[in-house]
């Protein structure tokens, strides 16, 4: 039978309650995040601050732009077409029932462009670019590579972590982009070519629906994710700590927080927006 | 005059001098009052077991990390309130030979070695060449320049790493436990490599070590460190005969295991 503190033998460590352990774990979870949220602030901060003053690494920010950007162009294609395919039969199916197959073209761009694009897209990206850029960072900083930039008189903030915030800032709004002309296309098809709405309807209501304002929505949200998932990956990877363990829990918690950070960002951009 | 054992010369003016160096981590006080001077053109090793704070007191060194209470001097200049970029500067007097080497995975062994002359210098290609191939070979390597660290072995990548680290001429070289991990013969190679690069550059050394071998072999002073502290100090002649029980026991278990 488990010791309560109560029955504690004099002399033996009390064991802590249920109640107690849950409170405590809590605790330390709210603390963690508000440290994290914090440290990804402050870093921010430096990364800006880093990035004004010479020297500029352009390779090293051009090398960013492609792994960021046009390594992740064809998974965001491939996303952005079978979202919007499978959003406009979803809403086919729903209109259907109502007689209003014109308003499929209208219903897929708008959420597409407002929602769908700079959400799935900064999520494709923190899989595939982001993770990658947490565990490179996390192993240069465990095999001391950061280290050894500071001995040779090298900032690694300026020469790692700014090509790559600024790449998440500048081309998850680009891919967004990508995402919404893709989605739109993928809608189209499966619209016109699969369920029979009139291409005209289809390309008339969406003009008159949609708005360049919907589309700059998407991309504001595009640019706040992205620099939202490189920083947490570069924080995450830059204080990796305890060897290739260590690296891997840095990935998993980057992971994690990068997707929490786009839904709960998701809500207060949309808000602040309107 | 005092003289050092190895050079027989007069006693030269520190290069690096630590006074009342003290750090601690949350609840542990790594180092508790360090004072330790490097002359210029010595070798000095820290030598202690680990986690005796060598690489702590290193970090120090070099200004990557800042001390809770306690003044180093590089050159006569105090590191420790120096800005970021003040520090550069310091850190442009030194090169750093890692236990591990720290060679960038994703670079050459000429786009490792060449990479301080890239961010410091106007060298054209063909300089960086010349200066890099000049270097392997002080090092004993040659043709490797285009290979990846991933296809050289432990020794190499500890050579490439030392080839890096003397590139741009540094006054001072620190070397973290450069034969930990290394078979007898490289190891023995290691060291003639940390004395050549004196005889041949006259650098400043500093080593960070747990190998008595070794220590004894390529230090003019060894500082030994233990719960914090310098517990003794001198040539390698008198710390043979050490009195301390903590370097008593060290030399002791080391002999003991090694023999």
């Amino acid at each position: 039978m488990p010791t309560t503190d109560a029955e504690a033998p004099p002399g033996e460590p009390r064991r802590k309650g249920a109640v107690v352990q849950g409170f405590e774990n809590l605790w330390k979870l709210f603390t963690d995040s508000v440290s994290d949220v914090g440290g990804v602030a402050t870093l921010g901060a430096q990364v800006f601050r880093w990035a004004a003053r010479p020297p500029y690494r352009l390779a090293n920010f051009f090398s960013q732009l492609d792994f960021v950007g046009v390594g992740s162009t064809l998974i965001v294609c491939l996303t952005g077409t079978f979202t919007g395919m499978v959003f406009a039969h979803q809403s086919a199916r729903a209109f259907e029932l109502f007689n209003a197959q014109s308003m499929v073209g209208p219903t897929v761009a708008l959420t597409v462009t407002r929602e769908l694009a700079p959400v799935f897209t900064a999520l494709m990206v923190t899989m595939r670019a982001c993770s990658a850029m947490c565990t490179e960072l996390g192993t240069m900083r465990v095999t001391e590579q950061v280290d050894a930039l500071e001995t040779m008189a090298v900032n690694p903030i300026q020469y790692l972590l700014v090509p790559r915030v600024l790449a998440g800032l500048i081309m998850v709004p680009v891919l967004t982009l990508v995402f919404d002309l893709c989605g739109l296309l993928g809608g189209y098809f499966v619209s016109v070519v699969v369920k029979n709405v009139s291409a005209g309807t289809f390309i008339a209501r969406t003009q008159q629906w949609l708005d360049p304002e919907d589309i700059m929505e998407g991309l504001i949200k595009g640019a706040v994710f992205g620099l939202t998932i490189a920083l947490i990956a570069c924080y995450k990877g830059y204080h990796a700590s305890g060897g290739a363990k260590g690296v891997g829990q840095a990935t998993t918690q980057a992971m994690v927080q990068s997707a929490l950070g786009i839904f709960i960002l998701d809500y207060f951009v949309g808000v602040a927006l309107h | 005059m005092e003289q050092t054992e190895r050079t027989g010369r007069a006693e030269r003016r520190p290069m690096i001098e630590v006074r009342g160096l003290y750090k601690r981590f949350g609840e542990h006080e790594v180092l508790k009052g360090i004072d330790l001077a490097v002359e210029e053109g010595s070798t000095v090793v820290i030598l202690g077991g680990s986690g005796s704070g060598k690489t702590v007191m290193m970090k120090h060194m070099i200004g990557l990390l800042k001390p809770d209470r306690g003044q180093v001097l590089v050159e006569g200049e105090d590191i420790v309130p120096l800005e970021p970029a003040e520090l550069e500067l310091v850190r442009r007097k030194f090169g750093m030979v890692f236990q591990a080497a720290a060679l960038f995975d994703s670079m050459t062994v000429f786009e490792n070695v060449s990479f301080p002359l890239r961010e410091h210098t106007r060298m054209n290609e063909g300089q960086m060449r010349e200066i890099v191939r000049q270097k392997l070979d002080i090092v004993g390597l040659r043709e490797i320049e285009e290979k990846y660290p991933a296809e050289l072995s432990g020794g190499m990548r500890k050579r490439v790493g030392l080839a890096r680290a003397i590139v741009m001429d540094p006054k001072i070289v620190l070397y973290d436990e450069p034969t930990t991990g290394l078979d007898p013969i490289t190891t023995e190679y290691v060291d003639d490599m940390i004395l050549e690069a004196k005889a041949k550059l006259g650098v400043t050394s500093v080593v960070i070590s747990h190998d008595v071998a070794s220590s004894f072999k390529v230090a003019d002073k060894i500082a030994f460190l233990s719960g914090g502290l310098i517990v003794e100090q001198g040539p390698p002649s008198r710390l043979r005969n050490a009195t301390h029980p903590a370097l008593k026991q060290f030399l002791h278990s080391w002999f003991e295991k090694n023999e």
